[in-house]
């Protein structure tokens, strides 16, 4: 259940840091961070996933779960990599370049490239495999984000894209987990049900909903990679169970941990727990055309009557950080350190529905464990600490099944979790522009899209960092998203795995690249 | 070997404790109640008798459950999961909310739906089994085929299926799941009159030209009645458990109400850990289950005639 | 004889309307549930020209009316249920995988628990209201009043875990060898047992202890035949009826009812495939999911009435 990475994107000068990157990285290990320890290679790999379904697809459009993406990065490589430290690093492409207005984008295609059939990777499968997701007629989620391609052709091993609109961050686009590269088929488009890939395992069996395994692809160009003889995912979708295979050692890694009994786990012998704080975040999005929450003092009463901490400690059990009602998180380049953190104050909620007129005010919100772990329980502890402040807050149960079609932006008040984007314009063009598909509050405001448009293209950092903070305040008072709290990946493992150093925070799993980026302690 | 045995020795402790309290509780109903109640009483095995005061010790906590308990239903009054001591008698739960409070209020809301889907269901489902046996023809047909086919579809699935439709609340939930219940009760309903209609004494009684409301109220239901009330007794408690599978598949009970089924749910993942924490509303839900079928075989024992 | 093969005949047909109506039942179903297939697959990162295009691709953008019938069609002309919305594959492949996994699940729990009910309901009627009647009534009431998850839990606990006998999910990489299958599902066909036992055991003693009372068991008594032989010889013959009939209602449940425990212990069966499909409207699965589940339900109810009769002599030899 995570969300497409979006057609909107990273900072100029992100990219510009990944180009530097790429030459940086090649000379240490062409796959990433440094090292701890020399890793060893051999064992089988079992991992239990709180994802995967029976109606699971082949298809790359159709990749939507944790399970199925996990997949994408096992048997597939793309044309470009998140580093476990953020960076955009070469995968498929060795490099890329731009033209001046960033209309044009020419990428070299590695060279050598072998795929589990035998195939080696030419410029034409490239652009077979972004073809898939094009064209009026195309099925796949990740159209929208592959829209503004107009022309791909091939020059020997270049590829080059021709834009609609000048995007500096197009490479980053490339990396996103629904655009792997696949083998071309003598038409020139791919199989979308295929099984073949070049990334670091190759299937051996898959059912969909119950589990899949893998062995080494042995002709994989990443030299030493990956380390595991064989991997297999196996779909657990019970909370309880997915801990008991870990504890009685039925699975060395499980993906995602019961929050609610994680302490626990934490005590079993042989049991690690891994949190990784990024850039994820939950909140209770408001539609602000929609009374009441189309009058800012409403929305303010509502910021200020939720208990932060609390639902820090409560629902996430610890595994997480305060949140300040905009999408950026610490970790981020441009957070806004000046911001202050916004408290629980029934007495400011009081002064904001004097301001709008009202006494008290009874608003319902519509919740269901879908939009995230724990949202009931949230919404419940939401509801007792707005009390306090004149502000009846009815949580209303819905079904988990259909809530992101029927309830997330049709209801005015419900709850969301965002996976957070690897840049902060990436995040604010996403959800927060005005019009765009996933504006999930409705909220247009003026100041804000000026302010987003000029910093995408500001090259001064100084006045780039003014023009963020400056939007933050802006969400943080004036949005519609109250969100108090970004949450951790929170996974386990066993004794005998061992990990680099740096873990990525992007995705799960080591931003889903676990399979070649970690190993059996010996 | 020594865990076990001490595990028989307090098994045993429980199983003397709830006799001893039956027979006070038997002894004390006697001496109290009128004449003809008490004569009835006197029969009660001791296991029927505890039946009937545990039942008893439910109505009363779920009537007078804000007085009972010591905090809030939905009060947030300590920190989560806080451990058992003289203030928090069982503890707090996942939100820091009083355990034990919340056990005595998920008695009303319990135990209030279980009764209502399950005498909906018992209304519906005996009224349209008895009318069908007695009126039999066409009308036994459409109804019996009408009920085949919603059985042949299995009943949780059929739940998840019908509550996503119509939207998630109480009313639908226990509309739902008394519909889905009443099939099974109109099976039952009919077999058990079809025996019924076809003896001497009701053919007489539609000779004697008693309207189709009294030969059902009157010659039928008192002899099909033993059956019914034994059905009545699981199907009670299988509201509970319908309740918990619907909320271990995302559906069930509007939060912040308390409710077993849905508490057994939310704990549940402790006891992998060796806390016994959810054996407590789940040993809630057993102990009524337990009690309700105890008075039910006495009385189906008492009907059954059987002299012993 | 003749008289059964009729009801056979006549039930089996009665079968058949009542699968037709279950499909349609489904069918209306599922299209009322909120969202279509095209909209619950693209999820978040729909938009309307997508959605429209996969509607147009998978012929969603027909009307009800005439895809219902094309599938009928297809089924009662070629035997073809059609392939998944989601992947493709054909619904028959995806479905008679996991129905023998269900059909084993349900034919091992039922090995242990139909005898294991039937010996303890003809024991408790024999000892009725002794200690062991009593005592094996209130833990089979205790076992059937937690819920199945909780159940599978407390043994996972118990006999699994760290150090355990027992592995905690079932989990078949490949197909198992049958001793290995009986290892591996052992912890989810206990739960189950304990799960369906408690009904048939109190049927089954009700059932005897009902025809204690009759004057013919009471002519037998007073013979002086011993009561074991009174309750095995004379009133178990004719309690069978609804003994047996609370079984073949088990059964189906074993087969139909047990998604909740293929969960908990990740077991590849019918369960999870047909609420995964309702899930995001997969209407050909979840339709030949309940095609199979009323299909069972029918013929296990259908052997119940004949086994039923064919107890009976009276009935055997009605005119």
């Amino acid at each position: 259940m995570t969300r497409l990475t979006s057609f909107a994107s990273p900072s100029r000068r992100g990219v510009l840091k990944g180009a530097t990157a790429v030459g940086a990285a090649a000379l240490v290990t062409p796959w990433g961070t440094p090292l701890r320890a020399q890793p060893v290679r051999g064992g089988t790999l079992r991992m239990g996933m709180a994802y995967g379904s029976t109606t699971d697809s082949f298809d790359p459009g159709t990749w939507e779960n944790d399970f199925m993406i996990f997949q994408a990065h096992t048997r597939n490589n793309f044309l470009t990599e998140i580093a476990a430290d953020g960076t955009l690093v070469p995968e498929l492409a060795e490099s890329w370049e731009a033209s001046d207005d960033a209309t044009e984008w020419t990428f070299t295609i590695r060279s050598g490239v072998e795929f589990h059939s035998g195939h080696i990777l030419t410029a034409e499968d490239v652009i077979a495999s972004i073809n898939y997701h094009r064209g009026e007629d195309s099925t796949s989620a990740a159209a929208p984000i592959v829209a503004d391609i107009t022309d791909m052709r091939a020059d020997g091993m270049n590829v080059i894209f021709t834009l609609a609109n000048g995007n500096a961050d197009f490479p980053f686009i490339m990396s996103d987990y629904h655009l792997p590269i696949l083998p071309a088929r003598e038409d020139g488009t791919i199989d979308p049900l295929t099984q073949d890939g070049c990334g670091p395992f190759r299937i051996v069996e898959f059912e969909f909903g119950v589990g899949a395994s893998y062995a080494r692809h042995e002709g994989y160009w990443k030299e030493g990679l990956p380390y595991f003889d064989a991997l297999e995912q196996i779909s657990i979708f019970d909370s309880a169970a997915r801990q008991n295979a870990l504890i009685s050692g039925e699975v060395d890694y499980i993906d995602t941990a019961d929050l609610n009994t994680v302490h626990l786990l934490e005590q079993a012998p042989g049991v690690n727990v891994l949190s990784i704080t990024g850039t994820q975040h939950y909140g209770f999005p408001m539609d602000t055309r929609a009374a009441p929450f189309d009058d800012v003092n409403i929305r303010l009463a509502l910021k200020y009557g939720i208990n932060r901490q609390q639902l820090v400690d409560t629902i996430l059990n610890g595994y997480g950080s305060l949140g300040n009602d905009h999408p950026i998180g610490p970790g981020q380049r441009f957070f806004n350190t000046e911001l202050e953190q916004r408290e629980y104050d029934p007495e400011r909620m009081q002064f904001h529905l004097r301001e709008a007129g009202l006494e008290s005010l009874d608003v319902d919100i519509h919740l269901a464990d879908a939009a995230f772990a724990g949202a009931l329980d949230a919404g419940v502890l939401f509801a007792e600490s707005a009390a306090a402040g004149g502000i009846n807050l009815n949580v209303v149960r819905e079904p988990n099944d259909g809530y992101w079609s029927n309830v997330w932006m049709q209801q005015p008040f419900c709850g969301t979790y965002w996976g957070g984007r690897p840049t902060e314009d990436w995040m604010f063009a996403t959800s927060y522009a005005e019009g765009v598909p996933w504006n999930e509050t409705y909220w247009s405001h003026e100041r804000f899209n000026e302010l987003l448009v000029s910093a995408r293209a500001e090259l001064d950092e100084s006045l780039r960092r003014e023009q963020y903070f400056e939007m933050q305040q802006i969400v943080s008072d004036e949005g519609g998203i109250i969100i108090p709290m970004f949450a951790a990946y929170v996974g386990a493992y066993s004794d005998s795995l061992a990990h680099p150093d740096q873990i990525a925070s992007n995705w799960r799993n080591d931003g889903h690249r676990l399979g070649e980026r970690w190993w059996f302690a010996s | 070997m020594l865990g076990f045995l001490t595990g028989l020795f307090w098994v045993a402790v429980v199983v003397i404790a709830a006799l001893a309290a039956g027979w006070v509780f038997r002894t004390a109903a006697i001496a109290v109640a009128p004449k003809k109640v008490a004569k009835a009483l006197r029969t009660a095995p001791l296991t029927a008798s505890f039946g009937m005061l545990m039942i008893l010790v439910y109505i009363v906590v779920a009537i007078f459950a804000p007085l009972i308990a010591p905090f809030g239903e939905t009060e947030v009054v300590s920190v989560r999961n806080a451990a058992w001591d003289d203030q928090f008698l069982l503890g707090t739960d996942n939100l820091g909310r009083d355990l034990l409070s919340r056990l005595i209020y998920a008695a009303r809301n319990t135990v209030g739906i279980a009764f209502v889907t399950t005498a909906l269901a018992f209304i519906v489902g005996s009224v349209l089994g008895l009318l069908a046996a007695t009126i039999g023809g066409w009308f036994d047909q459409i109804v019996s085929r009408a009920v085949d086919v919603l059985m042949a579809i299995p009943a949780l699935i059929f739940v998840l299926l019908l509550l996503t439709i119509v939207g998630q609340s109480i009313i639908n939930m226990i509309l739902v799941i008394a519909l889905i219940d009443s099939t099974r009760v109109y099976r039952l309903a009919r077999a058990v009159a079809m025996n019924i209609v076809v003896m001497d004494y009701v053919e007489a009684a539609r000779l004697r030209g008693e309207g189709l409301w009294r030969l059902i109220t009157r010659e039928i239901l008192p002899n099909a009645m033993a059956p019914l009330v034994a059905e009545f007794g699981l199907r009670f408690c299988f509201v509970f458990l319908t309740i918990s599978a619907l909320s271990f598949l995302g559906l069930g009970i509007q939060p912040p109400l308390a409710d077993w089924g849905q508490m057994v749910k939310e704990f549940s993942g402790l006891i992998t850990f060796g806390i016994i924490t959810p054996l407590l509303p789940a040993g809630c839900i057993a102990l009524l289950t337990v009690s309700v079928n105890f008075v039910v075989d006495w009385q189906l024992h008492r009907a059954s005639g059987l002299k012993e | 004889m003749s008289h059964i093969l009729k009801m056979i005949a006549q039930r089996l047909a009665l079968g058949l309307v009542t699968l037709f109506v279950v499909s349609l039942i489904i069918a209306l179903g599922t299209e009322l549930l909120p969202g279509d297939f095209a909209q619950e697959r693209l999820g978040q990162s729909a938009t309307p020209e997508t959605v429209a295009a996969l509607r147009a691709q998978l012929g969603l953008d027909q009307p009800f009316h005439i895809r219902y019938l094309t599938w009928l069609r297809d089924i009662v002309t070629s035997g073809d249920f059609g392939v998944s919305l989601a992947n493709g594959n054909p619904v028959t492949e995806q479905i008679s995988e996991r129905l023998r996994y269900t059909l084993w699940l349900a034919f091992y729990a039922a090995a242990i628990s139909v005898p294991l009910s039937l010996t303890l309901g003809i024991l408790a009627a024999l000892f009725r209201n002794s200690f062991f009647d009593r005592f094996a009534n209130a833990s089979a009431l205790t076992s059937i009043s937690f819920p199945e998850f909780f159940v599978a839990y407390i043994l996972i606990f118990l006999l699994a875990g760290a150090g355990g006998v027992f592995p905690s999910m079932v989990n078949f990489r490949t197909d198992p060898t049958f001793s290995e299958y009986l290892y591996r599902a052992f912890l989810p066909a206990i739960t189950l047992t304990l799960v369906v036992t408690a009904h048939m055991m109190r049927m089954t003693r009700a059932a005897i202890i009902n025809l204690l009372a009759s004057p013919y068991i009471e002519m037998a008594r007073l013979k002086g035949i011993k009561p074991m032989r009174v309750v095995l010889r004379h009133a178990l013959p004719n309690a069978l009826a609804p003994i047996i009939n609370v079984i073949a209602l088990n059964l189906a449940y074993l087969i139909t009812g047990v998604v909740v425990v293929e969960v908990v212990f990740v077991y590849p069966g019918l369960g999870q495939l047909m609420v995964d499909s309702v899930r995001v409207r997969d209407m050909p699965v979840v339709q030949g999911v309940a095609l199979i589940f009323a299909a069972a339900y029918v013929l296990l109810n259908l052997t119940a009435d004949v086994l039923a009769t064919l107890s009976n002599p009276r009935l055997v030899h009605k005119r």
